[in-house]
């Protein structure tokens, strides 16, 4: 059995398409069997919803009268630190920004209440925003100030790119110490208190195309409540990592690049997002269609959350320090259940990726096809797989001589 | 009958410096827990109590409070979920010390029990999209 996406946008234009979701898949393809399942699905939906630091916007803001050149000044939107260092009216903005003249971990664990995050946020929620530039002023951009309010719709572009998002499986994050640390995977108590993990697992895109089948640049996708598409492999993208015999990674590996236009997605899918002790940041809704073009790519599909594994990692000692060190591993399912036993010790769990919002996304993606709105794309390229040979790389620090 | 309640007082300035849950216990046999205080000089006090004891005797308590002049609220008010921001990720079911957040196994949601709150005000800050809000 084989299908092209050609073929699939065929039937998706007619109303025809089979769609289902990455958790239906399991369901269906235990009581059809994977021949009969592949045949009939012609597309599997995933979704997640979490914090996903890499991730920012950038806009066009258009000329003020008398012009001002932003390129080599400073910006700030509501107060928060915008990148000026590209041309006279683009701006970039990090999900990790903050105001200056705030207390970070002076005070701490910091609270971290407003940030790049919530800038995108309120700027997709059609909020004004205000914007504060300082600049040099040149012949042909003689101003050198600006304070106005800007909004959304008024921009003659505004997009939304995240170098690093929708993680293929992560580290579950556990504190060996006595004291309580705040991490990004957010508050962990003394002495195994807690874990915590960022994922939906089984309905997680890259978890569904383990080794980047269908996924490459140019992918259409749910992004932020609209539509993206994939811009590239994300950042520190590792395919390389170890991998089960179903060829699920066990450890962090592939990520994506993801961009998609701001103006048709919605706050709801961009949530900022705040992490007591660590920083600001953005909550995306991702999601992926899988065109079902194979029975392998239809079998990688039905991987369920007590397949996927993920590592538990110290965060007290070893991850700040580099040591590479897995305490345990444990299933997603185990995850989900609420405890984990470690070493002896019943552990309870918290997730910080909403599960139940991973779901709304892979059904509005699945309503979308099969309502005809939305058809697959395809890739221009595959993202790197495993016979790339691509691995993440600790840094290479050397003295900088005299 | 034997009523078990979880209340906050509010102290106007003119009260801070009186003792008054003293009365609770010495004059109307109450049993109090407090699980919360802030009382600063010239500024309104606060208290969060759990107060335990026979149903009249809380009664004629409350009573007594009230025409001291404090303002009671029930805790169940103060500590409350804003359902708009709330994504249901779950970082708060392992922070909360009393269990008031739970997780449905089927439908992945995050249930809050309003009713086991303390107020201690943990989750408040660990809640990545601030959900949770404390109206004293």
């Amino acid at each position: 059995m084989s299908k092209t996406i050609e073929e699939i946008n065929k039937k998706i234009k007619k109303g025809e398409a089979v769609v289902v979701n990455a958790e239906e898949i399991i369901e269906i393809a235990r009581e059809k069997g994977i021949k009969k399942a592949a045949r009939d699905v012609d597309v599997v939906t995933t979704g997640t919803f979490g914090p996903m630091c890499s991730s920012g916007a950038y806009f066009n803001i258009g000329h003020s009268n008398p012009r001002i050149k932003l390129g080599g000044g400073k910006a700030y939107l509501n107060d928060v630190n915008a990148y000026a260092g590209f041309a006279a009216t683009d701006l970039l903005i990090g999900a990790n920004a903050l105001p200056d003249d705030d207390p970070r971990n002076k005070i701490y664990p910091g609270e971290f209440n407003y940030g790049g995050g919530h800038v995108i946020e309120d700027l997709v929620a059609g909020k004004d925003i205000r914007l504060s530039v300082t600049a040099y002023g040149t012949d042909c951009y003689p101003r050198k100030k600006l304070e106005t309010l800007i909004n959304i719709k008024d921009l003659n572009e505004a997009v939304l790119f995240n170098p690093r998002n929708a993680y293929q499986n992560y580290n579950a994050a556990i504190n060996m110490s006595s004291k309580v640390i705040y991490t990004y995977m957010g508050i962990l108590k003394p002495n195994m208190g807690n874990i915590n993990f960022s994922t939906s697992g089984q309905l997680s895109p890259l978890l569904n195309d383990p080794y980047y089948r269908t996924i490459g640049i140019g992918t259409k996708i749910f992004l932020g409540g609209g539509i993206g598409y994939v811009a590239w492999n994300g950042t520190q993208h590792n395919p390389s990592a170890p991998r089960n015999e179903k060829g699920v990674p066990t450890r962090g590996s592939g990520t994506l690049a993801l961009i998609g236009d701001l103006k048709q997605m919605n706050s709801y899918w961009l949530r900022g997002t705040s992490m007591m002790g660590y920083g600001a940041t953005l909550t995306v809704g991702v999601g992926i269609p899988i065109p079902i073009l194979s029975e392998e790519i239809l079998e990688y599909t039905t991987v369920t959350d007590a397949d996927i594994v993920a590592p538990v990692v110290d965060y007290s000692s070893d991850y700040p320090n580099m040591v590479s060190n897995t305490l345990a591993e444990v299933s997603y399912a185990d995850l989900k259940s609420g405890k984990v036993e470690i070493d002896g010790k019943q552990v309870p769990t918290a997730s910080l990726s909403s599960y139940s919002r991973a779901i709304i996304i892979a059904d509005t993606l699945k309503d979308w096809i099969k309502n005809g709105r939305f058809l697959l794309t395809e890739p221009a390229e595959l993202i790197p797989g495993i016979e790339s040979g691509l691995n993440t790389k600790p840094m290479n620090e050397r003295p900088i001589p005299d | 009958m034997i009523v078990s309640k979880k209340i906050v007082l509010h102290f106007p300035v003119r009260l801070v410096d009186r003792s008054i849950v003293y009365h609770l216990i010495k004059d109307y046999d109450l049993e109090l827990n407090i699980m919360k205080a802030s009382i600063i000089p010239d500024a309104e006090g606060l208290m969060v109590i759990e107060v335990r004891g026979e149903q009249t005797n809380y009664d004629k308590g409350v009573k007594y409070l009230t025409e001291t002049g404090v303002r009671i609220q029930s805790l169940a008010q103060n500590v409350m979920r804003n359902d708009d921001k709330c994504t249901h990720c779950g970082a708060c079911v392992t922070v909360c010390p009393t269990k008031a957040f739970k997780l449905d196994l089927e439908t992945r949601l995050i249930s809050f029990d309003a009713s086991k709150c303390i107020a201690c005000g943990l989750c408040l800050k660990a809640c990545p999209p601030r959900a949770m809000e404390l109206h004293f």
